[in-house]
Order: C-alpha cells, then structure tokens, then sequence
C-alpha cells in the first residue's frame, strides 16, 4: 500500500487474443482506491469495467502494467497468493448471484468462513451478523431455489461481508432486481460501508446504483474518460 | 471436510442418478467378493480335501514316478529306503505301489489305475481297514465316481487284468469290500485300491512302492537316494493354477459391471464440471485455488464409491453371510473339471479380500473422477463465474 491507498493502479493494459488478432479491453488505466470508498466504475457495456474489476479481484492479470491491490503487487502475484487474498480480504457480489444451489441460506453465507478454517462458534456468530445486516435471519435454512431474485442477491451480500473483507468488488449486482429490490440491497450495502469502512468498487452502468455512488470512474473503451467525486 | 460436506450435499441433492451408480457400484463390490470368495472357497476347500485324501504332507516320488506319463510305471518302483520303511512301521508313512490294469465290469474294457496301500494307515482318509490283506480273495475299495461309471456295488466281483514285473499279464477277480464317497476326484476316478502286500505279491514287486505319503515334511534339505520329496508348492501348482484360470476367466463378469459404474460415475463427473462452472467459479472467487476445486469434484467422484460401500453392506452383507453359511451347491458336471469339489461349495471371504476390493474400487473411482476434473485447472474464472461453456 502507497499513501493509505489500497489499490493503486499504473500504466495498466489487459488485451485478449481474438481470431488471429489482439483485442484491447484496457488501455493506460492509472487509479488509485482509498479504504472505506463507495466507488463504481461506469460505462457502457464492452467498455472493460468487469475486466478491471476481475484484475483488481485478482481473477486476471494484466498483460501490461502493474496493480497493488492491499499490499500485493500484481508482478508478484502467483494462483496461491491470488486465491489466499481472495479468500482472506475480498469480497464478491455477482450479477447472478452464484450461491451454492445444495446449501442453505446460512451454510453459503458460512462457506467463506470455512475457507478461512474459523471455529464453529466464531462462525455461528459472524454467519447470523451477516444475515441480520442483510434481514434474512428468518431465511437460515432456505435453499437458493426458495429465495426471490433479491432476497438471493441479499444472502451474496452477507456472503461477501460475513468475513469482513477489506474491499467487495461487485459486478452489476442489480442487473436482475426490480428497482425496490435494488435500492434495497444498494442500501444495505451503503450501510456495511459507512459502519464497517469496508471499501466497494462496483461495475456498473445502472443509474440506480450510480445514485448511489460517491466515487464514478467513467470507462469507455477500455479507457478512463472521467474520475470524479461526489459530495453526499 | 468442506470437500466432504460438499460432495455429500451435491450428491444427495443429485437424488436418483447418484442412486443409480451407486447400486451398480455397490453391485460390483458384491460380486467381485462373491466371485472371488468362491474360488478362494474353492481352493481352500480344495485344499484341505485334496491333503486329507491324497497328498497329506507331502510325497515321496520314486525318481522314474511322472504322474503324467503312464509309460514310466512299468519302471517306477523301488525298494523303500530304511527310514521310510521305518516311519511307515510307525505310521506316520504310508507307501503306495502303483500300476497299470484294466478292469471288465459288465463286459466293458476300462483302464484303471490299479494302487496298494498299506491297509493300517491313517494319514489318508481313504478307508483302508475295509481291505483284508490276510484273506484268499483280493478285497478293493473304490470310489462312488468309479463305482457309477463301471456300475459297480459293495460286494460285486470285478474282473481285474495286470502285468507283473516281467510284464507277464494276469488276470483274477477282486470283490468290492467297500466304497468311499469324497471330493478328491484324483483318488477316485479310475482308481482301484487293494492291499499294498497283495499288489505286491501279485507283481512280484515286493517290499516296492512307487510313492510315500507321510504325515509331516522333512526338514529342507533332506533327501533320499532315488526318491524324491515333492511338497505342497509343487503338488498344489496345479490346482492354484487351475484355480487362477478360473478366477480371471469368472473376473470378466465382474469387470464389466465395474466398467459400467465407472462409465456412469465418469459421465457423471463430465456433466457435472459442464452444468457447474458457474460454481466452479464461484469457489476460486472465494479463495479456493483450482486445484482445491478439483479436489473438491474428485472428493465427490469418489464418494459414490464410499456410499456404495455402505448400500453394499447394507444388503451384501447377509446374502454373502447367507451364502458363506450354507454354501452353493455345485452341479454334478463339477467333478468333470478334474479337481477336487465337493457338492458344496463353502465361499470364503477374508478380510484381505473385503479390504482389497473397497481399496480397489475406490481407487479405481478416484481415477475416474479425477479424470474429468482435471479440466477445471485450464478453466478461465471469470468465463467460469457468468456460466460461460468452456
């Protein structure tokens, strides 16, 4: 980390192979996240703002470039140090939610902790946490199957928080809610980031959420074309 | 455990496939004991009954003795050395003299094999003390499988024709004291027993035998001149690979059970990694490297065969005991197979057995199950996470 940031981002390009050519999702990104930000990078679709969030969440690596994502710089960073700081400081929330369809409610919202080997009590308590901020403790023992689109979006968030990660890296997590379900769960989260500090960088080009935001990194063509606060 | 935990709830949740493969893979674990407790039934069974009528220790040969040539019987008698003279006197030795003959019952021609055998052993369990070397007529005892083929009964004559040492044939007739049932087919087909004196006497043999039976092998090392110790390594060889032949060729059945589970559990894994990248994407997204995730599908692969185990137990467990208790009868043809079968046969299941064919099955399921998984370790996470077909 370089003057209190927790991602820095320079010179970064990330370009894929296509046909027999190369086609270029990001370009010269330089940015830099500070903790307890509530940030969303935006902008049409096809623009790179999944590419740069799965290259903060150390899903990808850049093909030019270099990222500092708390600490860990991407040059240094091999599939076992990439899963060990995804597994014990980020958090995910998908578009499609991707809960584990054979758990329950409460065993999905555990996994993350059983990742991190948390004793059974340590779980206990941070797993019904979870579910109280998120207001489905009367859900414990539902299936996927039996959740609405946002009550399910909602079980992702506790999964994402119930370590208490440093950052959560959310890629459109509105895309499939109704407008009440997703200033339901943008609030939640809103909620998580002021009390727990926990910073969060979302993909997005839903207003709903852009409205939300304080930090809006405009991409377009895999390029940062604007970088602007907004005062709340 | 979460590898574990996980496997069980996907299989569980899975519901009639996972039953599917998992009764055939627990049909596999019964039958590949089953068969395999038959002939290890079999060759015990065989083995007992096969010392307790015929081999008993072990044997002396005469050097010129060769079972498997009946030309070298004309030669292969001897005078029996001191020391088996001497535990024969004691009765830990029995000496048999071999010769050809030919019998006529019923006007029929049969060849037979024409063995005298000291009348007071007891090392075999052939019922000798029938047999009176004392009195005029020769007494003979022969088998039920004899018996029926030259359709003889306690107390018939028998027309019996020899050659004696200077190859001079004779002839007389021999009364049936008595007939002895077992399950050693070597000593009954073909077979006729008579005093180890009358033969003998009749020619012009004695104080020869061809071979001793005694009731305890030498120490290694010791031999007698112009005889020759044969043990059970070499006079089971026969019977073990008898036995092994028909293991491999009983296995085949079984092998293609066992190929079948493992077909359904492969196909099942290759559908599984397909149907569940999301999934897949989802556990490196929390943390968990590729290899984990891989682990994770074999732990599942594999499970079937550890449920199987259980299904398996549940209702082989007391058909095999059922089985091992009052034993399979065996059809009458059995004897035509040229060893020793009882009319039942008793498998026996070791816990060597048990433990190596749930080893094996596992195993062979791991692999299986690894096989497909291998291919989520060249999964791209981020296509894997939105569902994407790789």
């Amino acid at each position: 980390m370089r003057n209190g940031n927790i991602i820095t981002i320079e010179k970064l390009s990330k370009s894929f192979p296509i046909g027999g050519g190369e086609f270029t999702a990001l370009s010269g990104i330089y940015l830099t996240f500070e903790k307890g930000e509530f940030s969303g990078i935006v902008g049409p679709s096809g623009s790179g703002k999944t590419t740069l969030l799965n290259i903060l969440g150390s899903l990808d690596t850049p093909s030019e470039g270099q990222t500092n994502v708390l600490g860990r710089a991407s040059t240094q960073m091999n599939p076992k140090v990439a899963a060990k700081l995804r597994k014990q400081h980020i958090g995910f929330i998908f578009q499609t939610y991707n809960l584990l369809p054979v758990y329950t409610v409460y065993e999905n919202v555990e996994f993350p902790l059983l990742l991190l080997k948390k004793t059974a009590a340590e779980r206990k308590k941070a797993v019904l946490e979870a579910l109280e901020w998120v207001g489905l403790t009367d859900k414990i023992k539902s299936k996927p199957s039996q959740l609405s689109g946002g009550e399910s979006q909602r079980v992702a968030i506790a999964r994402a928080m119930v370590k208490k990660p440093d950052l959560v890296l959310a890629d459109e997590p509105t895309a499939n809610l109704d407008a009440e379900n997703s200033h339901h769960i943008l609030r939640t989260m809103e909620k998580l980031n002021q009390e727990l500090q926990t910073t969060f960088v979302f993909a997005t080009h839903d207003e709903k959420v852009i409205g939300y935001l304080r930090r809006i990194i405009r991409l377009e063509d895999g390029k940062v074309v604007s970088d602007e606060n907004i005062k709340k | 455990m979460i590898a574990f935990k996980l496997a069980y709830k996907n299989l569980m949740g899975a519901g009639l496939r996972t039953l599917l493969i998992v009764f055939v893979l627990s049909l596999a674990y019964v039958l590949i004991i089953y068969m395999n407790g038959l002939y290890q039934g079999w060759d015990r069974q065989a083995r007992i009954e096969t010392i307790a009528w015929e081999v008993a220790q072990g044997q002396y040969w005469q050097d010129l003795y060769d079972p498997y040539d009946a030309m070298t019987l004309t030669d292969a008698h001897a005078t029996l050395p001191a020391s088996l003279e001497e535990s024969a006197a004691k009765g830990k030795a029995a000496p048999i003299l071999v010769t050809q003959a030919t019998i006529y019952p019923e006007g029929r021609m049969m060849g037979v094999m024409l063995k005298g055998i000291d009348t007071r052993q007891k090392i075999l369990s052939l019922p000798t003390d029938i047999l009176d070397p004392e009195a005029d007529e020769i007494t003979a005892i022969v088998g039920t499988r004899l018996a029926k083929s030259a359709g003889l009964e306690t107390g018939d004559y028998l027309l019996i024709r020899w050659r004696d040492v200077h190859g001079t044939f004779d002839a007389t007739e021999v009364k049936i004291a008595g007939m002895f049932k077992t399950a050693v087919p070597a000593v009954d087909q073909g077979q006729v027993w008579i005093s180890l004196t009358k033969l003998q006497q009749i020619t012009g043999m004695p104080g020869q035998a061809t071979l001793v039976v005694v009731d305890s092998a030498p120490e290694e090392g010791a031999s007698l001149s112009g005889w020759e110790f044969k043990g059970h390594d070499f006079l089971f060889k026969e019977l073990e690979e008898m036995i092994r032949t028909k293991t491999v060729g009983g296995s085949i059945f079984y092998i293609i059970i066992l190929a079948l589970a493992l077909l359904a559990v492969f196909d099942t894994q290759v559908l599984s990694i397909f149907r569940r990248q999301r999934e897949i994407g989802t556990y490196i997204a929390m943390g968990m490297t590729r290899k984990q995730v891989v682990g994770i599908f074999t732990v599942e692969g594999g499970m079937h065969a550890i449920l199987a185990v259980v299904l398996g137990a549940a209702y082989g467990f007391p058909l095999l005991l059922w089985t091992q208790k009052s034993g399979i009868k065996m059809p009458e043809g059995t004897d035509d197979f040229g060893m020793a079968a009882a009319e039942h046969m008793y498998p026996y299941y070791s816990v060597a057995l048990i433990i190596g064919t749930i080893i094996l099955v596992m195993i062979a399921t791991t692999i299986v199950s690894y096989m497909p998984s291998r291919k989520i370790s060249k999964m791209n996470p981020n296509d894997a996470i939105r569902g994407k077909i790789q």
